[in-house]
């Protein structure tokens, strides 16, 4: 499978790919590490008509201790959020979600930013960085914005990017020795997830996000309400539903995803919590 | 566009199509048919090779994506004399393979397995195959192989 023919330019820095972007317009799109938009492309579910190619952005791959959090460059790779030393210290959660992503092969070449501007609500990464109360910090012709986590997605595939704005950093709170679970349910090795769930917990705080549980990730706020009045575990994770809206396909209906949503949960408040 | 791609230590310059997809190129414009196209939609891994030294899959790559990069295919695994890889010489040994489809992208994805882990357990081995499918084998002697490729 070939994409639809489209042009092609390629951006030395974050200021020329936004220029770049305003110049073609709403059908040009960035191209990051390609490895959600070029299978998109390849099936003709995206055909933009113009790709302005970020990938040798090279001074948005970092990863750096902010203090309170951790800068992460958008155009850091999977690869390198996973085996980040920084990141295994302060926010292992990220780490070890940014290791369930694709397999090797797609961690080597995709971007953080890539994913989260991607904005697919399977994807291992928005629900994860939602339930650590992430920032992201957008660039565009008017400067940068900070966006949070829990106001960036808007619906499949959409977010609260501009079209000529550009995700440049992301910003992750340090998780100050929280436990933490990451729970993928899927049939196969590398698959998306059928459900997700992302959670961290220190005492009676947590944050929990739930991966392909509606048309956005979703941050199951019910549950972290319940486990602050201390309920348990189990009694928490009655509630993992509550703040989603999944909807049913090949692989799950919606009883099952309410079902799987509940078990996982469960299971990763009590592995947090131990 | 005209892009410059090295291959297995050699330089090619082309005019490509932006869409041109980074295993075309190598297939069709360069001529090395040792990487193959499975299914097409990066699930299968049958299309790995290296880009600067680590696995990616070419048929989700623009060759444009690869302008500057050095490649290495399964054509350039073994020696000049045609002295295998260790990699290929312990599929050979272990029975890694049936018929063959997915070897090529296999010895790709579990030689940049070894050169980020060189010591893996097993279990690291078949998490670390994750994005390659073989649908012969059943992954046994695959895994063996690159424990025995390991251990050599």
């Amino acid at each position: 499978m070939i994409p639809a023919a489209f042009d092609y330019v390629r951006a030395s820095s974050a200021a020329e790919a936004i220029q770049l972007i305003g110049q073609y317009g709403d059908e040009a799109k960035f191209l990051a590490g390609g490895h959600s938009l070029v299978p998109a492309m390849k099936l003709r579910l995206a055909q933009p008509t113009v790709l302005v190619d970020i990938g040798r952005v090279s001074d948005l791959s970092y990863i750096r201790d902010g203090g309170d959090h951790i800068a992460i460059g958008a155009l850091t790779r999977h690869m390198d959020v996973e085996k980040s030393p920084v990141l295994a210290e302060h926010v292992p959660l990220l780490a070890h979600a940014a290791g369930h992503v694709g397999d090797p092969q797609v961690r080597h070449r995709g971007t953080i930013g890539g994913s989260l501007a991607h904005a697919d609500p399977a994807s291992d990464l928005p629900a994860t960085t939602l339930a650590l109360g992430a920032t992201y910090v957008a660039e565009g012709p008017n400067g940068t914005r900070e966006i949070a986590a829990a106001d960036f997605y808007q619906g499949y595939f959409t977010s609260a990017l501009a079209p000529d704005e550009m995700l440049t950093e992301i910003r992750v709170p340090k998780m100050g020795g929280a436990g933490w679970s990451f729970q993928k349910f899927n049939r196969r090795a590398q698959d998306w997830a059928i459900v997700g769930v992302a959670a961290w917990q220190r005492g009676s705080e947590c944050g929990v996000g739930l991966v392909n549980m509606a048309s956005t990730p979703v941050l199951a706020s019910s549950v972290a309400t319940a486990v602050a009045g201390g309920a348990s575990a189990a009694d928490a994770a009655e509630a993992a539903a509550a703040d989603a809206d999944p909807q049913g396909d090949l692989n799950a209906s919606v009883e099952y995803r309410v079902h799987l949503a509940k078990v996982l949960t469960r299971r990763a408040l009590e592995a947090a919590a131990s | 566009m005209e892009i410059t791609v090295t291959i297995n230590g050699k330089s090619h310059t082309a005019d490509v199509e932006p869409r041109t997809l980074l295993v075309q190129f190598i297939r069709e414009q360069v001529g090395l048919t040792g990487t193959n196209i499975g299914c097409d939609t990066s699930s299968c891994g049958a299309c790995s090779v290296h880009v600067d030294g680590e696995a990616a899959k070419s048929c989700t790559l623009l060759a444009v994506q690869a302008d500057g990069c050095s490649i290495t295919t399964i054509e350039g695994m073994a020696a000049a004399d045609g002295t295998l890889h260790p990699m290929q010489q312990a599929f050979m040994e272990n029975h890694g393979l049936q018929c063959g489809y997915c070897t090529p992208g296999m010895v790709m994805a579990a030689t940049s397995l070894l050169a980020e882990n060189p010591n893996p357990t097993e279990e690291e081995v078949r998490i670390g195959l994750e994005g390659n499918l073989c649908r012969c084998t059943g992954y046994h002697n695959i895994v063996q192989s690159v424990l025995a490729c390991a251990k050599s």
